[in-house]
């Protein structure tokens, strides 16, 4: 963690600073996505949706947001 | 008669096509061509959201899970553990057990991996999923996949996209005569004659993508792959005539003048 308050992490392969503090679901709703339309797995590990307010974001974490998308 | 129903992991269906949502020109040709083809299951795909740009519809925005069950597939998966890393963020993302597999050997022939692909199913059905799979037109491999716990079997016709149609009829129908749960054609189909094909086989049904989304007009093959899916199980349970190396005359002999 730097001083300015706050942590790194990725999301999806890019690098991005959030604040200290912010919830996974927080983390969802500021980068514009329904969290009921996601899934999140946080270091390997799924978030399941009902723990995503509890889950708060530390640093160096590694995320992957998915969704449904049109595919065979 | 009843009605002609399927059941699949305890859930019927009266539809025995399956279309995938890939390749569409838009949302909306997509959901057109879903509603003209009276398929009650799709398959999707499970891909990264869109954080540059998170505003996008979404697919779920043209076709709704409430009425059509949506289908998650490992469409590009070539491991394991990436398909079962696939699946597991599809169950969070939609909350559902059935789903499909499909663990790819190479990308020259889309061929599957079967060595993956049984153990995918095995850690899959330990985990409380119920996957449909996608496999090669081999007996035995259908076989193994059942015994692991497979809630469909899936044998490609020919390599995904090819819209070659059924390669091996004889696999095939070895397959269906072998399985105890359904087994549905899933690849190869090109054109409304080669579902029926799989369906005069004795398939459960027919899963196809390619030959919908990129035919000239996309709702209309959908209807006729409708047509075809239900022209072939009636010729199925209608039971065909024998096949004879010779003509036999439809009219009377007697009574000739």
């Amino acid at each position: 963690m730097v001083h300015d308050g706050t942590i790194s992490i990725r999301v999806n392969g890019d690098h991005r600073r959030v604040a200290a503090g912010t919830s996974v679901a927080d983390l969802a709703l500021a980068l514009g996505l329904e969290p009921a339309k996601v899934a999140v797995e946080r270091n390997l590990e799924i978030v399941p949706r009902s723990a995503l307010a509890e889950v708060a974001v530390e640093d160096g974490d590694d995320y992957e947001i998915v969704t449904f998308v049109g595919g065979g | 008669m009843g009605a002609d129903t399927w059941t699949v992991a305890g859930r019927t269906f009266t539809s025995r096509l399956i279309v995938g949502t890939g390749k569409y020109k838009s949302f909306e040709q997509n959901a057109a061509a879903v509603a003209a083809s009276g398929a009650e299951i799709v398959t999707v795909a499970v891909r990264r959201v869109n954080i540059s740009d998170p505003g996008q519809p979404l697919l779920t925005d043209f076709i709704d899970p409430k009425t059509i069950t949506y289908l998650p597939n490992t469409a590009g998966c070539f491991t394991a553990e990436e398909a079962i890393r696939t699946l597991r963020l599809a169950r969070e993302a939609g909350g559902w057990e059935l789903v499909k597999l499909e663990v790819l050997g190479e990308a020259k022939t889309l061929y599957p991996d079967m060595r993956e692909t049984l153990r995918a199913t095995e850690t899959l059905v330990r985990e409380g999923f119920q996957p449909m799979v996608y496999c090669v037109d081999d007996p035995i491999a259908a076989r193994q996949l059942e015994e692991a716990g497979a809630v469909a079997i899936m044998p490609l016709g020919a390599p995904i996209g090819s819209g070659l149609g059924i390669q091996n009829r004889v696999t095939i129908r070895l397959i269906v005569e072998g399985a105890k749960v359904p087994v549905l054609v899933d690849a190869g189909v090109g054109t409304a004659s080669d579902a029926s094909v799989a369906m005069e086989l004795g398939c459960d049904g027919v899963l196809m993508n390619t030959a919908i989304a990129e035919a000239k007009d996309p709702v209309m093959m959908a209807r006729a792959m409708k047509l075809a899916v239900e022209a072939g199980r009636l010729a199925y349970l209608a039971g065909r005539m024998g096949q004879r190396r010779y003509a036999d005359p439809s009219s009377p002999l007697a009574g000739l003048i």
